[in-house]
């Protein structure tokens, strides 16, 4: 099976996010990147399918020079191959990633597209969607259980309150969700492989981005917490608080 | 200045997460029940990570001793523990073998080490011989193609646990240091006997015994190179177990210094947070210098090392100053966590009772200074 998997390198979870002097986007100086994890259950989905099927994982990245630690992250994870789309910055339009994404798959006969449903930074959750409408293939996203039999695929997806089953055919793109597996780790065999792996360089074919970022802003402070009370008795005001006031259940 | 390899930085990122994921959810209770974590090595060995400095050939995954140290940085961050069971796995055990053993030895011992199939040991220190290991007592007399072994080892990490002991007795009184010899011992050798546990101020989920040899008869196969040679290889096996102990050190201290900075930012007292007193700030200034240091001097031993330059002395130095550092650094960071600092949950207090072995284990300070003073003495012509 001949299987691509995009993958955006996104700031570390943990990262303390500081926007430029203009606000117009985020400050990348002190920025810890890593591959955005929920690409890393796309890259462990290709490799199981890989171990079961044979074949190949190819990873694609798009963005500036920087996005190769997260391609060889991946290679390290165990994929054979890998594409970068060198343009100088990650786009802010998905549209303008996918249309570029596209070009570079409709190359190369991939029998499956995998990737995260989001990115954990501008989390948009637009790219399965638009790849599969740009490649005219189906497109499965938020998926937790992925079985591929033959040409068949059966996609289980998240929706509000339950699961939604999906068949469709291959060639397919799916977007993975969390619960789809769990990423293995780069085993230091992989590190030592990933590293003769050559990278190859394509200049990515962007459009130009038809979104503009007017201004990021941060989140409001966190106001101070509020004690309901230390014994049994505080539950029911706790669960109405909870409820009516911070609606979070 | 250190500059470390995208390949590097990629072993440091995935020890990070594994010892994030796989060691911090049980670290605190391994340590109330001086329970050894099995499970992590097995997950340990499925990522090479058990044979990382081995050749490939014998199952390990051929990385070098930069990223060895990260390896034990990373991991005695989140469990000191496991770092130290860890570096006596590969450094203390497996690593002799592959230096000094034969082929037949590093196919029979060495691999099933890398591959985390089994668990190694090393056995020199005895209840009468520490800093001075020349001083010891078991004895290997040659008898047929054995050679029986008798007498008793101490403060043995891993015993509890290990199927491998790289064990040192002495072969010919009459030649001192000269006469002393290491052996490969199976646990299974009949008369050898791993005795009771050690109940330790910290290092608790590292497990640390007695063996004791009774008439064992060792197989002349299992002595390790050449007769007499033990004391010099252990030296040498101990020399590079210092940079090792000291990355280890290094490892709390950062993780030391990492809870109080952010504790200090959370903390308010007298309507401000801690940190904004100089008091508070004066004490993580000098945490962060201390690490910067041993950081540099570990480093630099470990190049130097890797490199094939003469380390001894680097080694020395970086043992002495980063685990000194680490001890010092965990109690600041007990202190500016106040009353929850020395609660077990807060993990700090852990942390500076594990630092505290690293000061004694594989050449205690004192021993460092003889060692670092002993160089200094070569080199009086060029200082």
């Amino acid at each position: 099976m001949n299987i691509a998997v995009c993958v955006k390198q996104t700031p570390d979870t943990e990262t303390r996010v500081k926007l430029t002097d203009d606000q117009k986007a985020v400050n990348e100086s002190d920025i810890n990147f890593i591959l955005n994890p929920y690409d890393e259950f796309a890259v462990e989905e290709a490799l199981k399918l890989r171990e079961t099927n044979g074949g190949e994982v190819t990873i694609i990245s798009l963005g500036p020079d920087r996005v190769k630690s997260a391609i060889r992250s991946a290679l390290a994870m165990g994929a054979d191959k890998a594409i970068h789309l060198v343009a100088d910055k990650n786009p802010s339009d998905p549209n303008a990633v996918a249309g570029a994404l596209a070009e570079e798959l409709k190359t190369g006969n991939y029998d499956l597209i995998l990737l995260g449903k989001q990115a954990i930074d501008d989390d948009h959750a637009q790219l399965p969607s638009l790849l599969g409408e740009k490649l005219g293939l189906p497109a499965v996203t938020v998926v937790v259980k992925l079985d591929i039999n033959g040409d068949q695929v059966t996609a289980e997806r998240e929706i509000d309150g339950a699961h939604e089953i999906v068949t469709c055919n291959l060639p397919a793109v799916i977007g993975a969700q969390r619960g789809l597996n769990e990423p293995r780790y780069a085993s230091l065999k992989g590190i030592m492989k990933a590293k003769k792996i050559p990278i190859e360089e394509k200049p990515a074919a962007l459009a130009a981005d038809q979104l503009e970022i007017e201004s990021f802003n941060y989140p409001p402070e966190k106001s101070a917490g509020k004690i309901v009370g230390d014994s049994a008795d505080a539950v029911p005001e706790l669960l109405r608080l909870l409820h009516e006031e911070a609606k979070v259940i | 200045m250190i500059h470390f390899s995208e390949e590097h930085e990629m072993v440091r990122n995935m020890v990070r997460d594994f010892a994030q994921k796989e060691m911090a959810p049980i670290a605190i209770e391994a340590d109330e029940q001086e329970r050894f974590p099995k499970e992590t090595f097995q997950k340990m060995a499925e990522l090479i990570l058990l044979g990382l400095p081995f050749d490939p050939k014998y199952g390990g995954a051929g990385m070098d001793i930069i990223a060895y140290t990260i390896t034990l940085e990373e991991l005695a961050r989140v469990c000191a523990a496991t770092a130290l069971s860890y570096s006596a796995h590969v450094s203390l055990a497996a690593s002799p073998i592959d230096m000094f053993g034969t082929e037949a030895q590093k196919q029979k011992y060495l691999v099933p080490l890398a591959k985390g199939e089994k668990i190694g040991s090393f056995g020199l220190t005895e209840p009468g011989s520490g800093s001075d290991a020349g001083s010891m007592k078991t004895t290997a007399v040659p008898e047929g193609d054995h050679y029986v072994l008798n007498g008793s080892k101490m403060w043995i990490t891993n015993a509890e646990v290990a199927d491998i002991f790289v064990v040192a007795a002495v072969t010919d009184k009459s030649k001192g240091t000269r006469g002393i010899s290491n052996f490969i011992i199976e646990r299974d050798f009949a008369g050898f006997e791993v005795g009771k546990k050690e109940k330790k101020l910290g290092m608790r989920a590292s497990p640390t015994s007695m063996l004791h040899f009774t008439d064992c008869r060792v197989p002349k196969e299992n002595l390790l190179g050449e007769e007499n040679q033990g004391f010099k290889q252990f030296l040498k096996v101990l020399n590079g177990g210092r940079v090792g102990i000291a990355a280890q050190a290094l490892g709390i201290a950062k993780e030391s210094l990492k809870r109080a900075m952010l504790y200090a930012q959370e903390r308010e007292q007298f309507g401000k947070k801690i940190g904004e007193f100089q008091g508070i700030q004066f004490k993580l200034a000098d945490m962060a210098t201390k690490i910067k240091a041993s950081e540099l001097m570990i480093y630099d031993a470990a190049e130097k090392k890797q490199a094939g330059l003469p380390y001894i002395h680097e080694a020395g130095m970086a043992k002495l100053f980063a685990t000194e550092a680490a001890t010092d650094i965990a109690n600041q960071a007990i202190q500016i966590h106040g009353g929850v600092g020395y609660t077990k949950e807060f993990e700090v207090e852990r942390f500076w009772r594990d630092a505290k072995l690293l000061e004694i284990g594989e050449g205690t300070s004192e021993v460092q200074r003889i060692v670092i003073y002993r160089e200094l003495l070569k080199e009086i012509d060029r200082l």
